[in-house]
């Protein structure tokens, strides 16, 4: 039995008075792509940085493919790749450049992994003599991310990789991740958007330095224990007005172009009714529906149920 | 083509180049007054540019740019005078507490003791916060944070409020507080001109436009656009645009 | 290794494609040796200056008009009394007073030498320097005729007093604070700054993480200015010499080595200000306040050491550029040798030992 990739058991990290972390346990196992998801300041960073060995926790144990982060630290940079928040690159070097000189740091060369990031560089080479300041966001994160590769780790640990990178880079990337995790490498990255959720293995939903759950994205949605309907609308915040005056229905939240809403225990509403009643009152396009929760209603819910 | 007074921003033909880079090329578009609009494109689309030139920081290399009635190019003083500016980088000074804060943006618009005093406590009192303006934004959380510095924003009562990216990394809940504040905003009669990341917050927007290379590729109401490019949501719409 | 090599040649790239860094690193140097050297180098040319003949007799006479003849001096005004002097000074148009003593010529023939008094505004140091010498040398050329012509050893004693700044000191002091003052922002801040710099756009974590060890990082951070800061060494010494004469009277190997020795300690000066700045802000601050000051206030590169309240002249000793100052000047002027300079390389030594001792301890191999 080869150990797990990551094992977390009851860790924790304070600065000054406030806990970034908060007795924290988990485990990823070989392979897998494991997604930390929260808001800002939920702690993602300080516990990615204990496991890349860059902070000490104040207490608890963890380990990077079964060397401990504290006193084998060493070993454990051997085998991480890592892609920090703020994506690391020298502005003031090109594309080129910049991957080269992480390949020499790592001791090796481009065209020895060059087959690893082929898919990832592919799109910068066009510009490899661009200096990476003048990147667009999404450039640079694949830049970073071929870094992060170049000396073929084992274990992949990005930071809040698509944060202020547009949609259509955020899918690239992702599907650039499935690709890697089909190489065997095991992936943990963390990220503010909830839609993303869905692209990890399993995830932990994280929210003032705890997990508010841990499990595939699936079964965490399953656990939602509460009817939830959906209306879509021209007019949201017309709508939630409308909604919140009604007795029955407890808490009215906007999703782009669809309101979601909860019941009181042991209420139920038929939304051909409710349907009929908007319509009435003079909404249009109205289309009352149960629906199935996302991650981000699940989210919600579970920050609600914690407390404070 | 000018303001018939229903339009606080018209734009015609905006150009803007940085030596051989084009990075606005013939933007044409207006914003009514009182409406939220949603400036939506991809990284390096120019979105940054063009609020950049909106807001009175950069000036148009061609093309007619009229914000609050003022052209930008020739009365920029005027037009920072009318208008309110909040971005993620944008932050409140973090060693100051709420209400010196206020205080400090208010007195930079050049509004009255008296007036600061109002506004400050209308505003904390619609974000429930007026029982905690000694405390030190540096102790706050970024949404609250986020929340505080949009009111600063509108303290001076602008004509628009442009909001870059105002909830990037925010919790779920505090981003759908924001929005709710957008939306009050709104209703006051501000105009708001927002960007951000978020694919269902564009569905908040009563319009919105997608940038993709400098150029807008499409401008209507949500609505519309999932129409006409036969999408479930924003987020489709805006893949379809930038993948041609 | 190749991984070092690959390190000093990011740090080259870096280096030399801010332009801004660049003209830190020789705009400087070059605009500061330039401006002194120009400052020291003045050309003499119709300095104004004021003669009291108390002896008026023909050898006095004909040393006048060869001063005034020389092309260097103008005749302001003839003095009367020994009372006129200082006011003359006061009224700021006369350099230099000559005076001849009673009964020159007299004395000249019995005694066999006589005094003449220059008495120079030394406010301006380096211009009364100046002056003063080429009123001796036209004196000695003097001397030099009368001796060919009439035989018997006619001595011409020229007495100089420097008012306001009898000692001189300063003038030649700059070229030696100068090297001091830019090594010290080369080396110390400019290293700072860019391991700040690496911090604070988060490159450090990622070479943290790396198998780079700290001591690597910090050499192939700092061997780029080490090879700098010597090129910029030698520039100064070298313009200096050509601006303005500055003499290399030592050996020029000890000199160099001297300077070598310098650098690492600025150095690791500068590592241990990154080990306590997270952003290029803070190590540029602290750079400033603890280094560049002191550096020029209390080396005695400006004001002179000797003059200093006992408590600065105590404090001037643990700063390192007061040592290097001194041991240069020694070498550059008075040619002095090893044996001489053993106190100041011993104290720049063992403040480079405890310097390297100390980043090398604070250097985080994490975050905190």
């Amino acid at each position: 039995m080869t150990a797990p990739a990551v094992w977390v058991e009851n860790i924790s990290k304070k600065f000054d008075r406030v806990k970034a972390v908060d007795r924290v346990s988990f485990a990823v196992q070989k392979g897998e792509l494991f997604g930390i998801i929260g808001p800002d300041g939920a702690g993602k960073t300080t516990l990615i940085r204990i496991l890349t060995t860059l902070l000490l926790p104040d207490e608890g144990k963890a380990t990077v493919a079964g060397y401990d982060v504290i006193s084998s630290y060493k070993k454990v940079r051997h085998l991480i790749g890592y892609m920090p928040g703020r994506f690391s690159l020298y502005q003031d070097l090109s594309v080129e450049e910049n991957l080269e000189f992480y390949a020499t740091v790592f001791g090796t060369t481009i065209s020895e992994n060059y087959e690893l990031v082929r898919d990832i560089y592919k799109h910068l080479e066009p510009f490899k003599n661009r200096l990476a300041g003048k990147l667009s966001g999404g450039m640079k994160q694949k830049l970073a991310l071929s870094c992060a590769l170049i000396h073929k780790p084992e274990l992949l640990f990005l930071d809040e990789p698509t944060t202020g990178v547009d949609a259509i880079s955020r899918i690239e990337f992702w599907d650039m991740l499935k690709r890697l995790k089909k190489r065997g490498i095991s992936i943990i990255v963390s990220t503010p958007y909830m839609d993303e959720a869905l692209r990890c293995d399993r995830v932990a939903l994280m929210q003032e330095g705890r997990f508010l759950d841990i499990d595939e994205p699936e079964k965490i949605i399953g656990k939602y224990d509460k009817k939830l309907y959906s209306i879509h609308t021209t007019e949201p915040y017309l709508l939630m007005e409308n909604l919140r005056e009604n007795v029955d229905i407890q808490s009215v939240i906007p999703f782009g172009d669809h309101v979601h809403f909860t019941t009181r225990k042991d209420v139920e509403i038929d939304p051909g009714d409710l349907q009929e009643a908007l319509i009435a009152k003079g909404f249009k396009d109205i289309a009352v529906k149960i629906i199935k929760p996302g991650i981000e209603d699940c989210f919600m819910d579970l920050m609600n149920i914690e407390p404070q | 083509m000018t303001d018939d007074g229903s339009n606080i921003i018209v734009v015609k033909d905006l150009v803007k180049k940085f030596g051989t880079f084009t990075a606005n090329d013939k933007l044409t578009f207006e914003v009514r007054k009182g409406e939220i609009f949603g400036f939506l494109g991809a990284n390096g689309a120019g979105k940054t540019t063009a609020l950049r030139i909106l807001c009175g920081l950069s000036r148009p290399t061609s093309g007619f740019v009229h914000v609050a009635g003022f052209d930008v190019s020739r009365h920029p003083e005027e037009i920072k005078k009318r208008i309110g500016y909040m971005s993620q980088k944008f932050s409140l000074y973090e060693d100051l507490t709420v209400e010196e804060n206020f205080t400090f943006y208010g007195g930079i618009y050049g509004l009255s003791r008296k007036q600061i005093k109002e506004q400050t406590n209308f505003l904390l009192e619609n974000l429930k916060f007026h029982k905690s303006k000694e405390i030190l934004i540096r102790a706050l959380p970024l949404g609250w944070k986020q929340k505080l510095a949009f009111s600063v924003a509108i303290m001076h009562r602008p004509k628009v409020v442009f909001l870059d990216e105002p909830t990037g990394g925010v919790d779920p809940v505090t981003r759908r507080q924001f929005w709710k504040m957008i939306y009050d905003t709104a209703s006051s009669g501000i105009t708001v001109f927002v960007t951000t990341h978020y694919m269902d917050e564009a569905e908040y927007c009563e319009r919105i436009s997608i940038m993709v290379d400098g150029r807008i590729k499409a401008l209507d109401t949500p609505a519309s656009l999932k129409q006409r490019f036969n999408a479930i949501n924003i987020e489709e719409v805006f893949l379809k645009i930038a993948r041609n | 290794m190749k991984r070092f090599l690959g390190f000093i040649k990011k740090e080259f790239y870096h280096i030399f494609r801010d332009f801004r860094t660049l003209m830190v690193l020789f705009g400087i140097p070059v605009a500061q040796v330039l401006i002194f050297g120009y400052v020291i180098s003045n050309e003499i040319k119709d300095v104004k200056i004021a003669i009291f003949d108390q002896s008026k007799d023909e050898v006095t006479q004909q040393i006048s008009s060869k001063i005034l003849s020389s092309g260097y001096f103008l005749l302001d005004r003839n003095l009367s009394s020994q009372k006129e002097i200082e006011p003359v000074f006061k009224a700021g148009y006369v350099r230099e007073v000559v005076v001849f003593e009673p009964d020159f010529a007299k004395r000249l023939k019995s005694e066999g030498k006589a005094t003449i008094q220059l008495i120079a505004d030394a406010s301006d140091a380096n211009i009364a320097n100046q002056v003063v010498s080429y009123t001796s040398g036209i004196i000695f050329d003097y001397v030099k005729l009368l001796n060919m012509e009439e035989q018997g050893a006619a001595g011409i004693n020229t007495e100089v007093r420097m008012m306001y700044n009898e000692g001189l000191e300063g003038a030649y002091m700059f070229v030696p604070g100068t090297i001091a003052l830019v090594l010290m922002l080369v080396s110390a801040m400019m290293t700072s700054i860019s391991i700040a710099r690496e911090k604070e756009m988060g490159n450090m974590e990622v070479l943290l993480v790396s198998p780079l060890k700290p001591i690597q990082i910090i050499f192939g951070k700092v061997m780029p200015y080490v090879v700098l800061s010597f090129v910029n060494a030698v520039i100064i010494i070298f313009l200096g010499h050509i601006v303005f004469g500055l003499p290399v009277n030592g050996s020029l190997a000890l000199l160099l080595g001297v300077n070598i020795l310098f650098i690492l300690l600025a150095l690791s000066v500068g590592i241990l200000i990154s080990t306590v700045s997270n952003s290029q802000l803070v190590a540029m601050f602290i750079s400033a306040f603890a280094l560049m000051m002191p550096t020029i206030l209390l080396s005695g590169f400006i004001y002179p050491i000797e003059n200093m309240p006992e408590v600065l002249q105590w404090l001037s000793c643990i700063m390192p550029p007061r040592w290097f100052i001194s041991a240069i000047r020694d070498i550059m002027f008075k040619g002095a040798g090893l044996l001489y300079i053993w106190r100041e390389v011993t104290i720049l030594t063992a403040m480079t030992v405890f310097f390297i001792a100390m980043s090398i301890r604070k250097f985080s191999v994490r975050l905190e």
